[in-house]
């Protein structure tokens, strides 16, 4: 498959970076494998299968407490994977990136910890129409347990936050804002300076999960001035099992622990315990240690590449999609913002995105049909699921036809 | 490799554009609702009895062509039927769609849902071909609340 002169233009050498991947070589029922389902999960490069290798047969001890070689060799790879992110994030300190298991772990983090000392009864909780359910559930855990109100911005037809009603909806009584950087479901990209500017003009901080953005944009959170910031490992060209909280020091160091265990405190008897500084205070137990070393290695690989350009092929993958899709009678796009990344949700008349998914798969094209975990925006949108194809920096032009060949076919088959 | 036209087979296409008893029964003694949270799926089974045997069956609800169709080949197939029979039919229709029973002449008491027998090389559909069958047993067992797939 040759890159196309636009990809060039982009900065990306597609080709070889397909290369780096060794699951794409597959075929799948008899055809190339076409991933378009990278919203879900990505696929690894295989700098970050080598990273977790190496560490296995190289590094691997103990973390923090060890007196030994080896343990003093693995807790430096684990905190060179802090530092990594820490660059990533462009946060101003290590100590204010946690490993955690996964985005998901780190809103119930948050949820639970600031959240139980800040929400009281009558107290707020504002979040938007548009979240995964990783960004609802938590919310409202928190919310049933301290008598709060759950309140929820709109969205429009095109599946872009409403920002003043957003505004409105800040009030004396909101504690906390949780946001979505990027829908899973529609692909709008929020306008989070704007927002978080919004609610700190009333002094309420914010949460931004960042599970489906930082694949597709460069994140600068002292920037951004967020609080919080969440993401995945494993929609990051990383492992699965490891999610980062982003906290902002003077938070972070007021806040409760969340889980107790080793590496958690400094001294314990049993009359009291002492807990540790953070970012250590918020890391009970031992961490997934060679999966921070594989999202280092992931870090590192998209560095190499610039998130500047990766932004820039997959925008085009996504214009050029949207444009082909868009023009087949029948098919509808669902999440039509004037700022996407990386998601392309849609359906087709008289056609179930179920049945849609399983004649895509046997022309080997993996897409997601359901409801995305985002049972709200289905609903908002009056519909019961969509076909949802999302792109990475590794797919092509090329995938995209077949994509639409295999949206032909399914008309084919309900014509 | 499975071919799509063994699980998109033009009865099943058809009932699933034109689904048969799909309306809810006025004079219904029994109904349930079935929910596949995977995929959305969303069917309620009424059902109206006579004694013991099925006198009418009706369904309402949204799903893939494949959930819709089996919901449609179902009421018809169950009408009259009693509870019993239509027991077996779903244990039958289960073993044809799972792949664990041959659908080749061992089983010709499922007559025209021998369509079905395609599903069995497409896993992640069974649930659709059978959420249906599972709502109907929620219904004639009374069961108050929506039974899942999941």
């Amino acid at each position: 498959m040759k890159a196309s002169p636009q990809e060039i233009a982009s900065g990306l050498d597609v080709e070889r970076i397909r290369a780096d991947f060794p699951i794409l070589r597959q075929q799948a029922h008899g055809h190339p494998l076409v991933y378009l389902d990278n919203a879900a999960t990505s696929q690894k490069p295989k700098a970050v299968i080598d990273a977790i290798v190496r560490y296995y047969e190289r590094d691997n001890a103990n973390i923090h407490r060890g007196v030994h070689y080896l343990s003093q060799q693995a807790t430096e790879e684990f905190e060179a994977a802090r530092k990594a992110v820490q660059l990533f994030l462009h946060a101003a300190r290590p100590s204010e990136i946690i490993f955690l298991r996964g985005a998901t772990e780190a809103i119930n983090l948050v949820a639970q910890t600031y959240g139980r000392v800040h929400v009281g009864a009558g107290d707020e909780v504002l979040i938007t129409a548009m979240e995964h359910h990783s960004n609802i559930v938590p919310w409202q855990m928190l919310c049933d347990e301290k008598g709060a109100k759950l309140r929820v911005a709109p969205i429009n037809d095109h599946g872009e936050l409403i920002l003043e009603e957003f505004e409105r909806l800040l009030g004396p009584r909101t504690k906390i804002v949780a946001i979505g950087h990027v829908s899973n479901a529609l692909g709008t990209i929020n306008p989070i300076a704007k927002i978080i500017k919004m609610a700190h003009a009333k002094n309420v901080p914010v949460l931004v999960d960042g599970a489906q953005a930082v694949p597709h944009v460069a994140v600068n959170v002292q920037e951004l001035d967020c609080d919080f910031y969440v993401f995945s490992s494993h929609k990051l060209y990383g492992p699965t099992g490891v999610g980062i909280l982003y906290g902002k020091q003077a938070l972070l160091e007021a806040m409760p622990p969340y889980q107790g265990g080793g590496d958690m405190i400094s001294s314990v008897t049993f009359e009291k315990t002492t807990y540790n500084k953070v970012p250590h205070k918020f890391e009970a137990g031992t961490p997934d240690m060679s999966g921070a070393v594989g999202l280092r290695a992931a870090i590192e690989y998209l560095n190499k590449l610039g998130m500047e350009n990766i932004a820039a092929h997959e925008h085009e993958l996504l214009e050029y999609a949207t444009q082909k899709v868009s023009a087949i009678p029948g098919v509808r796009i669902v999440g039509t913002a004037k700022e996407k990344a990386g998601v392309l949700s849609f359906v087709i008349e008289g056609v179930h995105p179920h049945d849609i998914g399983t004649i895509l798969d046997q022309e080997g094209i993996a897409i997601r049909t359901g409801h995305h975990c985002a049972q709200p925006v289905m609903e908002r949108f009056g519909i019961d699921a969509t076909a949802r194809a999302s792109f990475a920096l590794y797919n092509t032009k090329e995938e995209v036809d077949a994509l639409l060949r295999g949206i032909k076919k399914v008309e084919e088959v309900f014509a | 490799m499975a071919d799509l036209r063994d699980l998109y087979q033009e009865v099943i296409l058809e009932h699933s554009k034109a689904p048969r008893n799909y309306r809810e029964l006025k004079a219904a003694d029994h109904k349930a609702e079935g929910f596949n949270p995977l995929c959305g799926d969303r069917f309620t089974v009424f059902l109206e009895m006579d004694g013991d045997s099925i006198k009418d069956i009706g369904f309402q609800g949204s799903g893939c062509a494949i959930s819709k169709a089996s919901a449609s080949m179902m009421t018809q197939s169950l009408k009259g039927k009693t509870r019993k029979e239509a027991e077996e039919l779903f244990n039958r229709f289960h073993g044809v769609v799972t792949g664990q029973s041959a659908e080749n002449g061992d089983e010709p008491a499922l007559g025209k849902l021998a369509v079905f027998s395609g599903v069995s090389e497409f896993p992640t559909r069974v649930k659709c071909a059978t959420l249906a069958w599972h709502t109907l047993t929620a219904a004639l067992e009374g069961t108050q609340e929506a039974i899942s797939t999941e």
